[in-house]
């Protein structure tokens, strides 16, 4: 077919177009260029971008903080305004949103209070984008929308979803804004977005990898079909990401203001310089509050998924532990580094973690410890050096891992660096930081089907947003308030999470016992019943650690108590409603006395298994959502008397651990109040302290019969499994496992040996290159 | 820059101090005095002489000896080790592998199941005071918690060499 003049004309014209374009970058550079600059000359400098000099923050102070202030307040605005746009509780109601400004290579400026833990997953989207030639094919123009929630480019789990929007000033992208919200469903292979079930990235639901969704401000129609059809909670999706978008454009226009009125090569330097005074302001603090030297502490966190009410596939039906030991080593100038070196491998289950939702995620717990002021950006990132090894649960060397809860195995892994930290505000005298750990953040009550308006719907309660604290080294711990991972945590009200699911409550208390003894006690968690209502084709199913407490306690307090389930099917509560007869209410805090049990025939499942995959839920069935609570510190003895009695009056503390634990002798008297007798408790404490001398041993001489009980194996399966995934990835922890127990030299164990499945162990050829 | 007396830092010592004032403790600046003034405090309620070089854990110090050695020491007298080393491997240990053991501490169905986790309790031989608390594993190495770079600390970062014992110098 002969080729019309005109079409010569077109091709010549593209050709010329492609030959003369002008980058987007900077100064005619490519964005790749633009980020193989600043990498090259960050580490040739050790300064960000070179910057040794803050040349624009010492001659124009005042200038360089007004700038500073009204984007960081602008993003803190767009936050407030564009979240009134969501309808999902979960962004409405708890705030799980996050808005960040990046530079054109995605080092992120300055962000929104929320889910920071976002800082630097978009940017590791954007950085993604910027490495894989986005700027030629999709192209990346002005008024285009990009999307991405796969975890293995930049996110934490498939539920932040990232809206980005490129920010350009005469032809070139002078940065880029995020907008993240934590949506109620992915699609994934059970309802609810931190779902239980999805053992590969296939069931982990709807996957977009950095994928453009409109131009000129408009989302393309497909997108909006394809994305709507591929999750259960539509009209949630579409509202969180009308939030996104608008949170992003109004952000773009306070970009472009800032611009109008400083000139664009200030923004330009103000947006590296402040970069680089993040890094700076990281170390000032660690001289400031902490102490050189070196920090050790460990995590442990259950997967029992062996239990028959979890039903996934054999190759998953693994009992283990997940093993996060951490070394943070700071040094004599102010650097410090994190070291994760003898993690357990990742597995099949959706826990695992991703390198990024470490180096950023990990700012959400520092801000509120080590960082607490709006500097955040990535320049704390690069004040940190991280080793988290490859093949690890944090680091997967195989792309087909899940990740739908990540937090379960996050929470755990970084409570102890808080810890660790906190022993050095001990030392420098700063005791109101120290912080003895964090709550396990669970239950998460999740489910899904038709609800009490005939729509498919999915719930995912955010009623863990409000944990127990852990206690400092001056006072308790805040009972039923916050979560590690969203630093304003908020239960919400009872009556939004009724109108959002078809979950009656029946009660809804502060749970005794659940903080960590001690002498300033861990805070207490709470518990709600809830009773299904309205529903059909219902699903529920438990998340939370059960068989163990996922934080120690500090300096001699004791961690938080562990989970359980309780869940009760087929009740005869409409009869007992339609008769007028008592039935459950209120709170569990003796569980195994089973109080329910007393107004309620049915059948009922109360155990240890605090993991579970959906459950056929029928309308009056019961479902309790136990969320946890936060670990001690100080020697239970040490506690004052009177706070143990205050206790006890508020219903904190079952009277007979009074006496057990706090070693507090009381009366109650007439009127139901306790009183403490001091002089009888001092007394009582002195007979405690001789009774530990008594059954206390010399470490070395329990080490010697601990160490026959490791020649013999004498462990269970899932601890044995947890040590042979961390030896398997680090010789090093092996050989100082071996050191300590002064074990022969040939000493190993093995997962062959075990009686577990071991798919996906043995393919580390095929998995040996790094996942791009 | 914040800066706060004696008897308020005694105060923050003692868990009496006023929420306000702790809640305003918290939100400002951190006052670089506040290491001084600590040690002075705690060096004034110890009952033995050794110089405190720095507060190791509650109850725990890090000190000098007249003959330069420094070691870990509880506020009882008890010592424990030198300064580099595991004090909680020269203290007394409970371990709590039973349920029968761990229910003394929580109620049944909320107390770790002991074929994945136990706890540990480790004691002073002197005082008898509960110095520390792990949760692990059963088989898990004794952890050292921290190995703190004394040197570094005073003659980098607060700008003055580490005490000596009388009469000697560096």
């Amino acid at each position: 077919m002969a080729m019309q003049s005109s079409d010569v004309n077109l091709k010549q014209e593209e050709l010329l177009n492609q030959q003369y374009r002008q980058s987007i970058g900077w100064n005619g550079k490519t964005l790749k260029e633009m980020r193989e600059e600043t990498d090259r000359l960050t580490a040739q400098s050790g300064y960000y971008a070179g910057l040794r000099e803050l040349e624009f923050k010492q001659s124009e102070p005042i200038r360089y903080e007004k700038i500073f202030s009204k984007l960081r307040g602008g993003l803190v605005h767009a936050r407030e305004t564009a979240k009134r746009v969501a309808a999902s509780p979960i962004v409405e109601q708890e705030g799980e949103l996050c808005f960040t400004l990046y530079t054109p290579e995605g080092d992120s400026i300055v962000t929104s209070t929320g889910i920071i833990i976002h800082v630097g997953t978009m940017g590791s989207a954007i950085k993604y984008m910027v490495n894989h030639n986005y700027e030629e094919n999709p192209g990346i123009e002005p008024g285009d929308i990009f999307c991405n929630n796969d975890c293995h480019i930049g996110n934490v789990h498939p539920c932040d979803v990232h809206t980005i929007v490129p920010i350009f000033w005469a032809g070139e992208v002078i940065g880029w804004v995020g907008g993240v919200t934590h949506v109620i469903d992915t699609g994934a292979t059970g309802p609810g977005s931190m779902t239980v079930g999805p053992v590969t990235r296939y069931d982990d639901g709807y996957q977009i990898a950095c994928r453009k969704i409109g131009h000129d401000d408009m989302l393309f129609q497909d997108w909006l079909i394809e994305s709507q059809r591929s999750v259960r909670t539509t009209k949630y999706w579409l509202l969180d990401e009308r939030t996104r978008i608008a949170g992003c454009h109004m952000i773009r226009d306070l970009v472009l203001g800032v611009i109008a009125e400083e000139g664009v090569d200030t923004y330009k330097h103000f947006s590296r310089e402040v970069i680089e005074e993040g890094r700076r302001g990281l170390i000032n603090r660690i001289k400031a509050m902490t102490i050189p030297g070196r920090y050790r502490q460990v995590g442990f966190v259950d997967v029992p998924y062996r239990h028959e009410d979890v039903e996934v596939p054999p190759y998953a039906k693994v009992d283990t532990i997940m093993h996060a030991p951490s070394e943070i080593v700071i040094d004599r100038s102010g650097k410090m580094s994190l070291d994760f070196d003898g993690s357990s491998r990742w597995g099949w289950h959706s826990y695992n973690a991703t390198p990024v939702s470490f180096t950023s995620g990990i700012w959400v717990m520092m801000t509120q410890t080590l960082i607490p002021n709006d500097r955040i950006n990535d320049g704390a990132y690069y004040a940190t050096q991280f080793n988290l090894p490859y093949g690890s649960w944090m680091n997967p060397d195989d792309i087909r891992t899940a990740h739908s809860y990540a937090w379960h195995f996050l929470v755990t892994g970084w409570s102890p660096l808080w810890r660790g930290l906190s022993r050095a505000y001990f030392a420098r005298g700063y005791l109101e930081e120290v912080n003895s750990g964090n709550a396990n953040t669970s239950n998460w009550l999740q489910g899904g089907g038709y609800n009490q308006y005939d729509e498919m719907h999915a719930v995912n309660s955010f009623e863990a947003a409000a944990e127990g604290t852990g206690a400092s080294a001056v006072k308790d711990g805040l009972d039923n308030a916050a979560a590690i991972w969203n630093p304003e945590g908020d239960m919400g009200d009872m009556e939004i999470w009724e109108y959002a699911e078809p979950l009656l409550y029946l009660g809804r208390n502060s749970k005794p016992n659940t903080g960590g003894f001690g002498k300033y006690r861990g805070g207490n968690g709470y518990e709600t019943l809830r009773m299904v209502w309205g529903a059909k084709d219902w699903t529920m199913f438990f998340m939370g650690n059960g068989y163990v407490s996922s934080d120690c306690g500090m300096m001699g307090g004791y961690p938080a108590a562990t989970g359980y389930r309780f869940e009760a099917h087929h009740t005869d509560l409409a009869e007992r409603f339609a008769k007028q007869l008592s039935f459950p209410r209120g709170g569990d805090p003796r569980p195994a006395e089973k109080v329910y049990e007393k107004d309620l025939k049915a059948d009922v499942k109360r155990d240890k298994q605090a993991i579970t995959t959906e459950a056929i839920f029928e309308n009056y069935d019961l479902y309790l959502n136990y969320l946890r609570g936060g670990p001690g510190f100080g020697d239970p003895l040490e506690r004052r008397p009177q706070d143990v009695e205050k206790d006890l009056n508020g219903n904190y503390l079952l009277p007979e651990f009074a006496l057990k634990v706090y070693g507090v002798v009381f009366q109650q008297e007439k009127n139901g109040h306790y009183r403490v007798d001091v002089e009888q408790t001092a007394a009582k404490r002195l007979e405690m302290r001789r009774e530990r001398l008594q059954r206390g041993r010399p470490t070395h001489e329990w080490m010697r019969e601990e160490r026959g009980r490791i020649l013999k194996d004498q462990a269970s399966t899932q601890v044995r499994h947890m040590y042979a995934t961390s030896f398997e990835l680090s010789e090093r922890f092996l050989q100082e496992f071996r050191d300590f127990w002064d074990l022969p030299e040939d000493w190993n164990l093995y997962e062959k040996d075990l009686d577990m499945p071991t798919f996906g162990s043995h393919h580390r050829a095929v998995n040996s290159n790094k996942i791009v | 820059m914040a800066k706060y007396d004696k008897a308020t830092i005694e105060e923050l010592i003692d868990g009496t101090i006023d929420f306000f004032q702790l809640k305003e403790m918290l939100s400002s600046f951190k006052d670089p005095g506040r290491f001084d003034t600590y040690l002075e405090i705690l060096q004034e309620r110890v009952p033995w002489e050794d110089r405190i070089l720095l507060p190791y854990s509650l109850h725990l110090y890090v000190v000098q000896k007249s003959n330069g050695q420094r070691i870990i020491k509880c506020d009882c007298g008890h010592e424990f080790c030198e300064a580099h080393d595991n004090w909680k491997l020269h203290a007394l240990i409970h371990v709590r592998e039973t349920d029968e053991k761990l229910q003394v501490l929580y109620p049944e169905l909320l107390a770790p199941d002991p074929q994945w986790q136990v706890i540990r309790e480790y004691y002073c031989p002197g005082c008898a005071s509960q110095l520390e608390v792990e949760s692990v594993t059963p088989w898990y190495p004794v952890l050292h918690d921290f190995d703190p770079d004394i040197d570094g600390f005073y003659e980098e970062w607060l700008g003055r060499p580490v005490p000596q014992p009388s009469g000697k110098s560096r």
